[in-house]
């Protein structure tokens, strides 16, 4: 298992690097100068431009830009923004506050996620089962931008303050888990569904054992494992995916972050965070798959 | 960069001791003691926090709460009032100036603002490779191509800019602690009034050891000083109660938060989160949805930028008056404002904005007022026409609504298919403009940047001048600014200024469209609430409940 | 097999392209033949009110997409400022010609044909990017499953460059990067750079399912008959190695089509997915969200159409897996 982590850990660098380098070369490659159109009504003096230019190496080849980049991110520096602010900090800033939204967003998904798929999976085919079938289907359509909208416009929410509170991030939270809410209510009702039928329930069945012990014990137990992977790996999706919960109730995580860099073509903030989340995902995919081999015995890692 | 760090803690350092020193030694006796503080909508600003670096508004705001220039602009009517100098005199009729100092004002820092920290900050800003966006302000100095270089064959040539000859303008003399002596190139009597502008603000000694690390912590010497910037959060402003200015600030703190969607901020002074939005979403402006909202906690003000179509006056047909005055009166201004910018537009009627001292009401007369008929009668007389209009425009902001508009007024009056015509971003717009590569019309605007008629006309239609997009020039118009420029009675070259802009009809150098106006909503907890002439709040002034 | 993947499929609505796919839990269909398989789904779906109904509503957006002229007689980008805003007018409903059903926009355009028109971009954009994926990511899919070493290695890989960018933000960085260099592309660049950009951002997850079946079906005895009587790669990939693929394929492509609809929204309400001169549902949520307070009907009507169509797709495809899915029968 411990070559497999480290083969897994060597095929993920090219990976990093493949991916930080296409967003790279989308952000800087840009045609036109990101410095021209930053004086207002008038051009931009010379002696701005060019230093700003200088300073940002863009009058030397993508590659080599890319190379100087990921040279400094090796020694954990990030660079710095068009306006001096070391990106370093900004990141230290929006990921602690994007990273409590994701949990708030996991927990509720969670609680609510795995309630209603028991719920569903012990009582098939019932009308609960198929009402809450439904609901999922529909939490699943409605685009979040539309949930998020109304419930703050229709509900008169105020923003999350900036150093964003627990207590305040429980309706963002929820909202921005509403989609994955119903893929862990099928999710779990699924495996429910398909475990009742294993050998294992049915000789516990068999022993004698109470219903309440055979479903807690024995059929939970084991229909969990695939909920918990995808709630792991759905913390980090989270985290890169808020941009637009952020938005709505200005949450100064890394989505909101990202969004305004876009739009003021702060390609240095953009390359970073995206970064990061690769990162995030290459590590939270290898976690889960190691996880699953220590879960389910019968999975082998060579 | 790893040589920032220890220098911000130790400025940081310094400045809490010496901060905290100032507060229990001086203490100064206040008989109302406000401890109020109140919260702004804002946006990162998009340079490092350096007087002469910062051009846009959400930087500028905090620049002004942060330092004081020699002159300041009266929040009400905009005129020109000493702030940090005792005097700005001239005894040969604008060439030479000497300025001197209030004594007694200090930097947050607890040092002097000497005569020093002017002259050193203006040589800083002029400095070519400093790479400064407001450096060019300083060309009026003397000596000011010594120090501020061009790129010989422009950004995409391979040469570079050469290093400048000079590091210091030879125009700027400091005489002893409080007084300095500025020689122009050539005389100019608004001298007082253009050092108003933030780029003109001075520097503390502290900028210089490290200009970096001060961008992203200032020391000023404004009525406000930075006590936290959480980046991409909020930055919060205290009151610097060694402040010397004439307006003292009546609340403790002023916290500018930043919010990434308009819609979400205006919620939050509604529902009183925050307490002030300099300009509500547009949405809001749909049958005046902001009034009924805020009542008498809104204002709704012209602000000092305006609307223009350039000409490119070196084609054909283009190069005639009167197909100019035809277009400008063909255009009907008063609909498309109501229409496309839900009369949140004034139309305009001559070339400078009306928050200008110097302004006067209706210089363009019937020339800018729409009259399809004689538009056309004057079209068709015209000996040579441009056989089809286009107007020129970035499509990275929203301008598509109204010049599709306005095009369409051209279209129906003079019967000639106009088209407009979008550019990718405003950099490439720009770059065509200035290089005279436009076959057709395109827009233009301006923004005042300290409120005297003069400029409106010196840099927009001057020959050769820096904003000129439509290469206008015209003998007499420039002789009479030269008059104007060269008259050392503020008055009196103000009448100049204004017999200069009556030739403009007559010549119809740019079309004149509208001026901007500002809707404002601020929350209950605000009391007095000032905007100023360009239409920022005026910090110092209000008063919390 | 047991592969350490989650048996799901993803939306790429937020959360992104969360995790990745179905590994296809799917075993191989050992003793059916694959008529066998597709009969008996349809016999078992003809029979389910969630298929018919969501197959009904589907026929209806189709034939709406495909002939907004059927629906509609007024032209959806005509403007006319004297009428911006006007409310719904319900009388209109039942006069076929009239206009104003469900009011104007600011603009003055009627929301009622603009939601009519606006069908085709949703369901061109979401039915090309799911072929495009199936396409791309079927193809490399089969090369690295029937091909497998360094290949399969690199080329998966060459995936996770892609499955690593969280959908939403890949999409955003990818469509601001390209929409800007023409400022007044035709509608078809701007559609064909949506669909492109969920090509690019969704076929690794397509060649996953498709790799799982290329390796569950190599291991077939039937195949290794095959193989040994000398059967060309082509062939057996044709004959044997697609079949056992369609069922996840579809499944999960009708799916993500629904998920797929709901992210063009997404990203046009960011403001960088489709433009003018398209008319897209998400493009019209997108405008009207300032206007909740004044004008609610402006965003209540297009987005009520966005979710019955996001619907009807996952509802058509979770019906089709339930009928695929022997397991669950």
């Amino acid at each position: 298992m411990g070559r497999y982590a480290l083969r897994r850990l060597l095929q993920a660098i090219p990976v990093f690097i493949g991916s930080t380098f296409l967003i790279w070369f989308l952000v800087w490659g840009l045609p036109g100068d990101p410095f021209a159109g930053r004086c207002g009504e008038r051009k931009c003096p010379d002696a701005y431009v060019t230093y700003m230019t200088d300073k940002f190496n863009l009058d030397e080849p993508l590659y080599v830009q890319y190379l100087i980049y990921l040279k400094n991110l090796l020694t954990g520096n990030f660079g710095q923004t068009f306006n001096g602010t070391e990106i370093g900090d900004l990141l230290a800033q929006a990921f602690p506050i994007s990273i409590k939204l994701a949990l708030v967003a996991v927990v509720a998904e969670a609680l609510i996620g795995i309630t209603a798929g028991v719920l569903t999976g012990l009582r098939r085919g019932s009308f609960i089962d198929n009402l809450v079938l439904v609901s999922t289907l529909v939490l699943i359509a409605v685009p979040i931008f539309v949930i998020g909208l109304v419930a703050r416009y229709a509900l008169g929410l105020s923003s999350v303050s900036p150093d964003a509170p627990f207590v305040e991030l429980i309706i963002p939270g929820i909202i921005l888990a509403s989609g994955s809410m119903a893929y862990i209510t099928r999710l779990t009702r699924v495996n429910l569904v398909e475990n009742r039928r294993a050998d294992y329930v049915r000789t516990a069945v068999a022993k004698g054992l109470t219903p309440s012990r055979v479903t807690g014990v024995h059929l939970l137990r084991n229909s969990m494992i695939p909920v918990v992977t995808w709630l792991g790996l759905d913390l980090g999706a989270l985290m890169g995916g808020a941009i637009v919960t952020e938005g709505i109730f200005n949450i100064r995580g890394i989505g909101g972050l990202l969004f305004g860099a876009i739009s003021r073509r702060e390609s240095g903030i953009v390359v970073s965070i995206v970064a990061i989340l690769v990162l995030v995902y290459l590590i939270v995919n290898l976690l889960v798959d190691l996880l699953y081999g220590v879960l389910d015995p019968r999975i082998r890692y060579e | 960069m790893r040589g920032i760090t220890p220098w911000k803690v130790a400025v940081g350092l310094t400045a809490v001791a010496l901060a905290a020193a100032g507060c229990s030694s001086a203490d100064p006796v206040e008989p109302e003691k406000k401890d109020g503080s109140f919260i702004i909508s804002w946006s990162e600003p998009q340079n490092p926090l350096i007087p002469a670096g910062t051009s846009e508004t959400q930087g500028g705001v905090v620049i002004d709460a942060l330092f004081t220039g020699l002159t300041s602009y009266a929040a009400k009517d905009a005129k020109t009032e000493m702030a940090n100098a005792e005097s700005i005199t001239s005894a040969d009729n604008g060439k030479t100036w000497t300025v001197k100092l209030k004594s007694g004002w200090k930097w947050h820092d607890g040092t002097t603002v000497t005569a020093k920290n002017y002259v050193d900050a203006w040589n800083y800003g002029a400095y070519s490779p400093n790479g400064l966006i407001n450096g060019t302000f300083f060309a009026d100095i003397d000596g000011f191509a010594d120090v501020h270089t061009e790129d010989p064959d422009g950004e995409e040539g391979p040469q570079k800019a050469p290093t400048p000859a000079a590091k210091e303008m030879k125009g700027l003399k400091v005489v002893d602690e409080t007084s300095f002596q500025v020689t122009l190139g050539a005389p100019s009597n608004l001298w007082p009034i253009k050092v108003g502008y933030s780029a003109f603000m001075p520097l503390p000694d502290a900028f210089f050891k490290d200009p970096a690390a001060f961008g992203q912590n200032p020391i000023g010497n404004g009525p406000f000083k930075l006590s936290k910037w959480t980046k991409n959060t909020e930055l919060v402003v205290t009151r610097f109660d060694d402040y010397q200015g004439a307006e003292k600030p009546k609340v403790k703190d002023v916290i500018f938060r930043v919010y990434t969607d308009d819609a979400a901020a205006y919620e939050d002074v509604k529902n009183g989160t925050i307490d002030f939005q300099q300009q509500v979403p547009s949405a809001k402006l749909v049958g005046n949805l902001y009034k009924t909202d805020f009542a008498d906690r809104s204002s709704n003000k012209p602000i000092s930028s305006s609307a223009f179509i350039a000409m490119p006056t070196w084609l054909p047909g283009y190069n005639d008056p009167n197909i100019r005055k035809a277009i400008s009166m063909a255009i009907d201004r008063q609909l498309v404002i109501d229409k496309i910018f839900n009369g949140t537009r004034i139309p305009m009627n001559g070339w400078v904005n009306p928050n200008m001292s110097g302004y006067k009401a209706d210089v363009c007369g019937a020339n800018c007022k729409f009259d399809a008929t004689a538009a056309k009668a004057l079209w068709d007389a015209a000996p040579v026409k441009p056989k089809d209009l286009s107007l020129a425009y970035n499509g990275d902001a929203s301008h598509k609504g109204w010049v599709d508009a306005v095009c369409g007024s051209i279209t129906n009056a003079l019967g000639v298919p106009c088209v407009g015509k979008p550019f990718p971003t405003f950099g490439e717009f720009r770059t065509l403009v200035t290089t005279e590569k436009m076959t057709g019309m395109s827009r233009a605007g301006w923004q005042a940047d300290y409120p005297s008629i003069e400029n409106w006309l010196n840099p927009l239609l001057k020959t050769g001048a820096s904003s000129n997009d439509g290469k206008f020039s015209d003998a007499a118009f420039d002789a009479k600014l030269k008059e104007a420029d060269g008259t050392a009675d503020l008055a009196a070259a103000e009448k100049l200024y204004q017999d200069a802009e009556a030739m403009l009809p007559n010549l119809m150098p740019t079309i004149p469209l509208w001026h901007s106006s500002q809707q404002t909503v601020w929350s209950e907890k605000l009391d007095t609430v000032v905007i100023n002439t360009f239409g920022e709040l005026d910090l110092a002034s209000v008063t919390v409940k | 097999m047991s592969s350490p993947e989650v048996a799901t499929a993803t939306s790429p609505t937020e959360p992104p392209a969360a995790p990745v796919t179905p590994a296809a839990a799917e075993p191989a269909p050992r003793k059916e033949k694959s008529r066998g398989l597709w009969s008996d789904a349809w016999y078992e779906l003809r029979r389910k009110p969630l298929f018919v109904v969501s197959a009904i509503l589907i026929a209806f957006f189709v034939l709406m997409a495909a002939f907004p002229q059927l629906f509609s007689s007024v032209d959806p980008g005509y403007k006319d400022l004297n009428r911006s805003l006007t409310p719904p007018d319900f009388g209109a409903w039942f006069q076929f010609g009239q206009g104003g059903q469900f009011g104007y926009d600011v603009q003055g355009q009627d929301i009622y044909a603009r939601v009519i028109y606006g069908a085709r971009a949703s369901i061109v954009v979401g039915v090309c990017a799911v072929l495009g994926n199936m396409l791309l990511g079927g193809f490399f899919g089969i090369l690295s499953g029937y091909l497998g070493g360094w290949i399969d290695s690199v080329l998966a890989r060459f995936g996770d460059v892609f499955l690593g960018l969280p959908f939403v933000l890949g999409a955003l960085v990818i469509l601001s990067t390209f929409a800007p260099v023409q400022s007044n592309p035709s509608a078809f660049r701007i559609t064909s750079l949506v669909i492109l950009t969920f090509i690019a951002l969704g076929w690794p997850s397509f060649a996953r399912i498709m790799r799982a079946a290329v390796l569950s079906t190599k291991q077939l005895d039937y195949v290794h008959a095959a193989k040994a009587l000398g059967a060309k790669p082509g062939r057996i990939i044709f004959r044997h190695v697609l079949p056992n693929a369609v069922a996840p394929m579809v499944v999960v492509g009708t799916i993500t089509l629904g998920g797929y609809i709901g992210a063009e929204a997404t990203l046009s309400f960011l403001g960088v997915g489709l433009r003018e001169p398209v008319v897209s549902w998400g493009i019209m949520i997108g405008d009207s969200r300032q206007y909740m307070e004044p004008a609610p009907y402006m965003m209540a009507f297009p987005a009520a159409f966005l979710v019955i169509a996001v619907l009807s797709f996952v509802m058509l495809g979770d019906a089709v897996r339930d009928a695929l899915d022997p397991k669950l029968r």
